[in-house]
């Protein structure tokens, strides 16, 4: 069993069955996969941009449904309802992935330390994201009550007053909720960038006299770029995705203040029983991930290429 | 390994961050073992007779004595736990394999298609439950159905009674095969790059030695992405237990998850605190147990997952 064999010598003998199998194989494996992928994703998504172009009753069969052209997109586009959910949800996606950046990344870099029981720590703090949100937001909507809750207890007996959180700030209450949620992933994701960092460049940077902050700034941060970026992205998809948090603690309210477009969706479909106008606001939502998937896409490619040029470069001054 | 020695700020910045990450989640187990009244009551504090009569509550229809302080027991929750369990790892199950052969697919060999496949599923893997919500509920209750005039659909309605076309709507099935075609696209992504790391001398040996290609795939490749596999699990498992919306829509009054139930039970005016959050503990405990015993594995997925978008 020493040497390679050369990699078509073991079929060449086989009948034309087993080669025609052979060619086949890679489709065997992928079928289960691309059957299910396509009934139950890809049909449902282009069912809906279907009927997304009509008068659609839950009670009615899609086939007795009427053509109406855009006017779903064109009602929505000019819904002040619609496009406050749109603004809630650009607001709070952004916010949260801001911060969550600014805190994790932070947390990262005072973290990154030979310590003992540093895997004990990451597991208390995945521990957040992997409850269900349902849970998080019964949590949370029990810490936020206005005279049971923690929070406002805790307020109180310190002789202040109690906090509306869940009404008046009820936007700012849900993003904490969110933070809390998942600002670890963002640290465990830049804990894990800068531990793959070369020591190299860090320990020339420390032996040159940079200071810490400097090291931060210009040596690690720059380093860790790619990483952040994709994550970055990765988690703005997935707060365009949050609803059950949100549902559990406000349900949209009050008013519309935390109303975003995945529960807007819903309650458009369930209770004002219009599939047509909620399968154009799916629309709109999925038309907007789209557009971050392929930036994510392309900054992946591009950041590649740069690896790839500079890796040219370096082998050019070597050799 | 050697321990540098930290200032004490450093301990104590990390006493904080750990009371913030499991404070909430203690607070929560603390709550469940109290009556309503020493939650609404005055005292924060911890001095409290535990009880487990919110446990009891929550599972009072699966229990096998009676409780003396339930008239009725209007909390199915027993049985939806059950039916939890049932649609979380059925769907774990169908779609690790089915998401392994296809990873393996996609990586070992050349194909015609190879490249729209694999960008289809890359792209897929954005699409929010919600977006989903609306032709899922048409589908699944209006198109993907059996009339019950035919064979089959008589057969159903025969055996297990019902009215109507058979249709996926209100199944377990119905509720599991959306779970895996939604779980699909991050499991393939994730096993690609445990799959690519498999030495390929290995199954070239295997090959050699007269294995089919499913031959190499179950017995080489599969117990050399093990790590993987647990982590692809974990992930699956998680979304499957926890999701909420999709199975809202289209389970009925026999198969509804336990997140349905603590829903609906919050919506209403005055909320028992103690007992939903019983529910709410009963439901983050798999979670819970998988973060202290499989850390290792879920932070691998979870970097796997993102480093290369």
């Amino acid at each position: 069993m020493c040497g390679p064999l050369p990699p078509d010598n073991h079929r060449s003998g086989k009948p034309v069955t087993a080669q025609t199998f052979n060619r086949m194989t890679p489709y065997l494996f992928l079928a289960p996969a691309a059957i299910t992928m396509a009934i139950a994703l890809l049909y449902p998504l282009g069912y809906m941009v279907y009927g997304s172009f009509r008068d659609w009753d839950p009670s009615q069969n899609i086939s007795e449904t009427d053509f109406v052209g855009l006017k779903n997109y064109i009602t929505l586009f000019f819904d002040p309802a619609f496009r406050e959910s749109l603004s809630v949800t650009l607001i709070f996606a952004f916010t949260v992935v801001v911060a969550e950046m600014v805190i994790g990344v932070g947390l990262a870099l005072l973290l990154d330390r030979n310590i003992r029981g540093i895997s004990v720590l990451r597991t208390l703090f995945i521990l957040p994201m992997m409850i269900a949100p349902v849970v998080v937001g019964l949590m949370w909507r029990y810490m936020y009550h206005p005279t049971v809750g923690t929070f406002n207890k805790t307020l109180k007996s310190l002789g202040f007053d109690g906090v509306d959180w869940l009404g008046q700030h009820a936007l700012l209450s849900v993003i904490i909720a969110d933070i809390w949620q998942w600002t670890p992933f963002i640290l465990i994701l830049a804990l894990a960038a800068l531990q793959s960092l070369p020591a190299s460049a860090i320990e020339a940077a420390r032996i040159d006299g940079a200071t810490a902050w400097q090291q931060i700034w210009h040596i690690k941060l720059p380093l860790m770029m790619p990483v952040l970026v994709v994550t970055a992205l990765l988690r703005l998809i997935d707060a365009f995705k949050v609803l059950e948090v949100i549902l559990v603690m406000t349900e949209g309210g009050p008013g519309l203040s935390t109303e975003i477009v995945a529960l807007r969706i819903s309650r458009t479909a369930t209770e004002f029983r219009e599939l047509g106008t909620a399968a154009a606001m799916s629309n709109y939502l999925l038309i907007l991930l789209l557009i971050l998937t392929l930036a994510m896409f392309a900054i992946g490619r591009l950041q590649d290429a740069r690896t790839a040029r500079l890796a040219r470069q370096v082998q050019e001054e070597e050799g | 390994m050697d321990h540098e020695r930290q200032n004490p700020a450093f301990y104590a910045l990390l006493a904080v961050l750990i009371f913030m990450s499991v404070g909430p989640v203690l607070l929560m187990f603390v709550n469940s073992f109290k009556l309503d009244v020493d939650i609404i009551g005055g005292t924060t504090g911890l001095i409290f007779l535990p009880t487990i009569q919110n446990y009891e509550t929550a599972l009072c229809d699966i229990l096998w004595y009676e409780l003396d302080h339930l008239d009725f027991c209007s909390l199915k929750f027993g049985g939806a736990l059950i039916n939890s369990l049932i649609i979380a790892l059925i769907s774990t199950g169908l779609t690790l394999v089915i998401g392994c052969m296809a990873a393996y697919a996609l990586v070992r060999f050349r194909f015609f298609g190879r490249d729209t496949v694999s960008l289809t599923t890359l792209t897929v893997r954005m699409v929010p439950p919600a977006v989903l919500l609306v032709p899922v509920f048409g589908l699944w209750n209006n198109e993907f159905c059996i009339g019950k005039s035919t064979l089959v659909g008589g057969w159903i309605r025969d055996m297990f009674g019902g009215r109507g076309d058979v249709c996926l709507a209100g199944t377990h099935s119905g509720i599991i095969i959306i779970y895996v075609a939604m779980n699909l696209p991050f499991v393939i992504w994730i096993l690609q790059s445990f799959i690519v790391q498999v030495p390929r001398s290995l199954e070239e040996a295997a090959r050699v030695d007269g294995a089919g290609p499913f031959q190499v795939f179950f017995k080489i490749v599969l117990p050399l992405i093990q790590p993987g596999l647990a982590a692809a699990a974990i992930f699956t498992f998680r979304i499957a237990w926890n999701e909420y919306l999709l199975a809202s829509a289209l389970s009925d009054r026999n198969t509804k998850t336990v997140p349905i139930l603590i829903v609906n039970n919050m919506s209403e005016f005055n909320v028992e605190w103690g007992v939903i959050m019983a529910t709410g503990m009963l439901l983050a405990i798999p979670p819970i147990i998988f973060t202290l015993f499989a850390s290792r594995q879920i932070i691998t997925g979870m970097t796997a997952g993102a480093v290369k978008g």
